[in-house]
């Protein structure tokens, strides 16, 4: 889970006043192609009512693993439940975690960074805190809070934002630490800014660019990391139509029914890969020093 | 550089007791009496008790704490509620598969990430490197189970070439070893491999655009040896950094591996512990890997000081 952020290296220079141009956004094949990913699963997401076929709940015995055919268009699964509605309400889950976990990571994240970069006295303390989370390899943590907490969907985005906050809070306060050493920010001192001022009016915005672009991974990263809780077995609690639990389910059931695997992997796998092309775009534009990449 | 190992030998020692402790914890996370947590709804007091006693609940918190730190230190990680065996016991068995599956994925990593992110590099903007980083992208964002089932059931349902799941043990021979390992170790690189090769690809081209190869260049050294000794050398630091996180990932990724393939590995055995609730292990299989990791990261910090001498006599 640390990719994203190892891709791009903390980096604060005073931009030259920006021109907040809307079209070399859309120059950029991949991040538009990202961007219409996501705004097809969101969409899908939000109408999930209206797309669906069948209950996605519903159980039907004699229904049992039906190849995909005109009235399951994806086939069933073990319990005669329609993949194809569960696949599009699969969706609600993975947006909904993705969402949590990205907003709980970037508010939690950036507070703890700012205060750490900002107030020296607690720095350290605060900072070898992170380094013990950040000791644990991401999903592994993940899955003792899960172990500790239970499964159920908040429970989710409760692990998924305690693994990858640390590593934001890392970069904000990184940032800061660049920035605080500046000369506006004296200047800001002089004339009698207060300390709150400062960091909201001087310190937060040079923050903006990497935390948008590192919102958009973690994103990305915690529509994965709740697969694979879900598949493991201590994500979302089973009767929760969610794509990694019926990844988990399909596992037993490969030989005689691919459909259940094919149809919520190749969800979850557009999903994704339409978050990281998005967030690559984001990146490209909002920190040009990384565009020739 | 002995100064230098010492420093990071001792900045390693307050994270392993952050991480000791965030373990210690866990126990309470739950909220309540972790006994009774442990046995569920139906257990009878006197059970609840039982367990309260055997874990030491029945203590004050310092003295728990106290204990906790005591019985690491000895290596002890406590007794397995349900397997009936010291934690370290059940660990033990269950390391052969998790490690030889690890080794075998950061091999896959390694070959598949690092020849293709320098040929893109080398071949920047032409179509080999624009169709490697498309499948890289589609590699870090594909997920490792569904890798995994994809090639059950294609190499094992459909072509029956190899097991579609299970382990047999190294002892009985290195290739029915393999046989089993193949898609596994396939399954968790992969992901890995991809990544790699976005960021060798990045720090080529970083590295690349150097004076110092412009200069090589320039006395008109091969470009073979342009690339190896000037641009690749260079580049090879970083990327040390990310080959530790790799290991990582792959540790991570290595439950949910053998979760696909039915593999009685460490990932497994956490898993099964956390169904049962089986806090000893849990806590147990968390330390060692969390143990083990921050000793790779030392590891990767020691080898970095040794080949960037900037690094040792810096603040660092």
């Amino acid at each position: 889970m640390a990719q994203s952020i190892a891709a791009t290296p903390a980096r604060v220079a005073p931009r030259p006043a920006a021109s907040w141009r809307v079209h070399p956004f859309f120059r950029h094949r991949s991040a538009l192609v990202g961007a219409w990913i996501v705004f097809v699963v969101l969409v899908v997401a939000l109408s999930a009512d209206a797309l669906k076929t069948h209950d996605p709940l519903f159980l039907d015995p004699v229904a049992r693993l039906t190849a995909p055919g005109s009235t399951h268009l994806l086939g069933t699964d073990n319990f005669g439940r329609d993949t194809y509605s569960r696949v599009v309400f699969g969706s609600r889950v993975s947006l909904g975690v993705g969402v949590g976990v990205s907003l709980g990571t970037v508010l939690f994240g950036t507070l703890i960074g700012l205060v750490a970069g900002y107030f020296r006295r607690v720095d350290t303390p605060l900072m070898r805190v992170m380094d013990g989370l950040m000791a644990f390899p991401g999903v592994i943590l993940a899955i003792a809070i899960m172990a500790a907490v239970g499964p159920s969907i908040w429970n989710v985005i409760l692990a998924l934002t305690v693994v990858d906050t640390p590593r934001l809070a890392r970069v904000v306060r990184s940032v800061v630490l660049t920035v605080r050493q500046l000369q506006y920010i004296e200047a800001a001192h002089a004339i009698g800014v207060g300390t709150r001022g400062i960091l909201v009016r001087h310190i937060v915005p040079n923050c903006l660019a990497i935390l948008i672009v590192q919102g958009t991974f973690i994103f990305a990263q915690a529509v994965l990391g709740a697969a694979s809780l879900s598949f493991l077995g201590v994500g979302t609690p089973p009767y929760i139509p969610s794509w990694g639990n019926m990844l988990g389910e399909a596992r037993s059931y490969l030989a005689s029914a691919p459909w259940t695997m094919l149809a919520p992997g190749a969800a979850l796998m557009v999903a994704v890969l339409g978050l990281n092309l998005l967030g690559d775009g984001v990146r490209d534009l909002l920190d040009p020093r990384l565009r020739r990449l | 550089m002995g100064r230098y190992l010492i420093r990071r030998l001792l900045a390693a020692i307050p994270v392993m007791l952050m991480v000791a402790t965030a373990v210690f914890m866990l126990l309470f996370l739950a909220g309540g009496d972790p006994a009774s947590v442990i046995l569920g709804p139906d257990a009878r007091p006197e059970q609840v008790e039982d367990l309260r006693v055997k874990l030491g609940l029945d203590q004050p918190l310092h003295v728990q704490v106290y204990r906790w730190y005591a019985r690491l230190l000895q290596g002890d990680l406590g007794q397995s509620i349900f397997l009936n065996r010291p934690v370290t016991q059940a660990i033990a068995e269950r390391a052969e598969p998790t490690l030889i599956l690890t080794t075998l994925a950061l091999l896959v990593a390694l070959s598949i990430g690092l020849p293709m992110g320098i040929l893109s590099a080398l071949r920047r903007g032409q179509w080999l490197d624009t169709g490697a980083m498309f499948v890289a992208i589609g590699g870090v964002s594909m997920p490792t189970f569904w890798l995994g089932l994809n090639l059950i059931f294609v190499f094992g349902v459909v072509l029956a070439w190899l097991p579609v799941a299970g382990y047999e043990s190294l002892s009985k021979g290195l290739w029915d070893n393999l046989r089993y390992m193949i898609m596994p170790a396939v399954t968790l690189g992969m992901a890995q491999g991809a990544l790699l090769a976005r960021l060798t690809r990045s720090m080529m081209l970083e590295t690349l655009s150097e004076d110092y190869v412009r200069t090589a260049r320039a006395k008109g050294l091969a470009e073979r040896r342009v690339v190896a000794a000037h641009a690749l050398r260079n580049a090879m630091i970083p990327l040390l950094t990310i080959i530790g996180l790799i290991f990582a990932a792959l540790m991570g990724g290595a439950v949910i591996t053998e979760q696909v393939f039915n593999i009685p590995g460490v990932g497994r055995l956490l898993i099964q512990a956390v169904t049962r609730r089986d806090y000893p292990v849990v806590q147990g299989v968390v330390l060692v890997v969390a143990g083990l990791y921050v000793l790779i990261n030392l590891v990767v910090d020691v080898l970095y000081g040794y080949l960037d001498p900037r690094l040792r006599y810096g603040r660092a």
